[in-house]
């Protein structure tokens, strides 16, 4: 059974493990930086179907599918996948999984969704419930504009501080404890708005609910940013991460260099023309399992907390001239399962 | 000599029309649907006052091509058929004047949602 | 932290759009356009149209070129640099026409791409006639015409 940390945070008493992990993106992801740790590219953004929606769903299941031949599970193997996206009523989700017959939970915290289906696998794993649950996410950009923007063909300019939907989607096997990585603690946040009405500057709108879920972690596990080899956000881009840092510094958390984000490490921003950087809810999922969990599987990142964010905004409420409420829950992973690097009480590591 | 400044007054006319509406994108919170009303509407108001028709002397293209002057065109337009039918050409004016442009958007806009795919940006 | 002192943070955070690129971007391509405006309206006329009809037959022509453009995935590239410049001339407007049609074709030709023609540019119509209906009431109230 987790425990509980403070009035935040859960401890794993037995630390699940990420069994396996796939990731997938399309042609910008291709011409980024992170290219040749994706499982899957496919240069065609219509992955061979007849509408984007399509398209959403078709990466899900790919990921999920990819994901379970890894290390030769089959669907009836797993008790229940946590899945969501972007798009209305989560269609991509429940499009793409729905001839898996697998248990199926939806859920929404927009680009924070890979962290909330990691956050629940890993606590109806740890608790006893479940024995392996899946966590999938997906966006593309092509739906996410439609839905939320402009149709695709349309001529308009984004301004600087708006970013780039991933065409993406990562899909993570959690299981009870075998190997690296660990799923040691997670973080549940609550919705922080402190008014951001531009709805081109999501990573402004998301950062305080970052600096709130990192912030009570710290208090809740008494431990600093020093005992940990990176906090990996979801995609607060580039105005986004300038304000977590100032947010977190007058708390008194200085991040310094052991901050990234997903949304600045799948682009080049300077060739790739994205702006702020990446976005939506593949964008983080995709890196997650691309980049970062092989990372942690062999070692190389011994320690990290993995901080997806949402904008919880919708065509309406923007149109409506609501403020956008932000969202980001908090996963601690960790290369091995040894104690004495387990968040606790009395003092941290 | 004298056409090139023909198109010289089309080109400057126009790109300053142009220019004024980018101040507004960079420099308000105003959409760009918000603009192109605007500048619809801010036709209408300058094409009923007079005070349009003048640039568009001076301007031709320049004045005429930028959705101010589809604003001044309803105007002119509202103007000849109150003249000719009394109050219905209210109602009447503003669509003749526009209608070669609206139609053709509209058809040719379905023509092409028909031909064409919807694609990717990239 | 209040809504203000965040407000000021993200003021300081959020880049300013690249106005000393973006206005003469605009000036030139919006200039551009309303010169081949211009050109198109010469020759028409060289044709022996009266200049009311080359007019919009050049506007007729102008819809045309960016509905075409707009199929073929050029305007909106264009218009990521010339913004205002691609938004503001009647060729934006066609584009703000064409662009959901084309895209919202995977919902159905009636409610998909017939229904979503106008969802950008209806607003442009709207109000446009709207005041120009309300200035032909005026003109005929006060007899201006």
């Amino acid at each position: 059974m987790s425990s509980k940390l403070g009035k935040y945070t859960y401890r794993m008493d037995n630390p699940p493990s990420v069994l396996a992990y796939a990731a997938i993106g399309s042609k910008k992801e291709s011409e980024g930086p992170l290219a040749s740790y994706f499982d899957i590219i496919n240069e065609d953004t219509t992955f061979g179907e007849k509408s984007w929606e399509k398209a959403e769903s078709r990466l899900q299941k790919d990921a999920v599918n990819k994901a379970l031949s890894k290390i030769q599970l089959s669907t009836g193997d797993i008790d229940c996948v946590f899945a969501g996206d972007l798009l209305n009523q989560c269609i991509g989700a429940t499009f793409g999984l729905r001839e898996m017959g697998i248990p199926f939970v939806g859920i929404y915290g927009a680009c924070s969704n890979m962290a909330e289906g990691l956050a629940l696998s890993a606590l109806m794993v740890d608790g006893g419930a479940m024995k392996k649950t899946i966590a999938v996410t997906s966006s593309h950009f092509c739906t996410a504009e439609r839905q939320y923007r402009f149709p695709l063909e349309y001529g308009g300019q984004r301004p600087l501080t708006a970013q780039w939907t991933v065409t993406g989607s990562g899909a993570a096997i959690v299981g009870e404890r075998v190997s690296p990585p660990y799923i040691k603690a997670v973080t549940l946040g609550c919705i922080e708005d402190l008014g951001i009405k531009d709805a081109n500057n999501m990573g402004a709108a998301m950062a305080p609910a970052a600096a709130a879920t990192i912030k009570r972690f710290f208090e809740d596990t008494c431990t600093v940013p020093d005992n940990y080899d990176l906090i990996l956000t979801g995609d607060l881009g580039q105005v986004g991460s300038d304000l977590l840092h100032q947010l977190l510094e007058r708390e008194g958390y200085h991040l310094g260099k052991k901050q990234a984000d997903c949304g600045l490490l799948i682009y080049d921003r300077e060739t790739q023309d994205v702006h702020a950087g990446g976005s939506g809810c593949g964008c983080s999922a995709s890196v997650l399992c691309s980049y970062i969990l092989p990372a942690v599987k062999d070692g190389r990142i011994k320690n990290m907390l993995f901080v997806a964010t949402g904008a919880l905004l919708s065509p309406t409420s923007v149109q409506q001239g609501e403020s956008i409420p932000g969202i980001a829950h908090l996963i601690h992973l960790s290369a091995d399962d040894d104690t004495k690097t387990r968040p606790s009480t009395a003092g941290g590591m | 000599m004298e056409l090139f400044l023909e198109y010289l007054k089309a080109f400057v006319v126009g790109g300053a029309i142009c220019a004024i509406g980018q101040v507004l994108i960079d420099y308000t919170k105003l959409t760009p649907a918000r603009i192109l009303v605007s500048f619809v509407v801010a036709g209408v108001i300058l094409g009923g006052l007079g005070v349009y028709q003048p640039l568009i002397e001076f301007a031709g293209a320049g004045a005429t091509v930028p959705l101010t002057g589809f604003g001044s065109l309803l105007a002119k337009g509202v103007k000849t058929a109150v003249q000719e039918k009394g109050l219905l050409g209210a109602l009447t004016g503003g669509f003749t004047a526009s209608s070669a442009g609206i139609g053709a958007a509209v058809f040719f806009g379905l023509l092409v949602a028909l031909i064409f795919k919807p694609g990717d940006k990239a | 932290m209040t809504n203000k002192d965040y407000e000021q943070l993200n003021k300081k955070a959020s880049p300013p759009s690249k106005s000393y690129i973006n206005i003469p971007y605009a000036f030139l391509i919006g200039g551009i356009i309303c010169t081949l405006g211009e050109f198109l309206s010469n020759t028409y006329q060289g044709m022996g149209m009266e200049q009311d009809t080359a007019g919009a037959v050049v506007s007729v022509t102008l819809v045309f070129l960016s509905a075409l453009l707009t199929g073929l995935k050029i305007y909106d590239k264009i218009a990521k640099h010339g913004g205002a410049g691609t938004l503001v001339p009647i060729t934006g407007f066609a584009n703000a026409v064409v662009s959901p049609a084309l895209e919202f074709k995977s919902e159905g030709m009636i409610l998909g791409l017939g229904a979503k023609m106008f969802v950008i540019a209806g607003p442009v119509i709207v109000y446009g006639i709207s005041a120009s209906i309300v200035y032909g009431i005026i003109i005929f109230l006060f007899k201006l015409y």
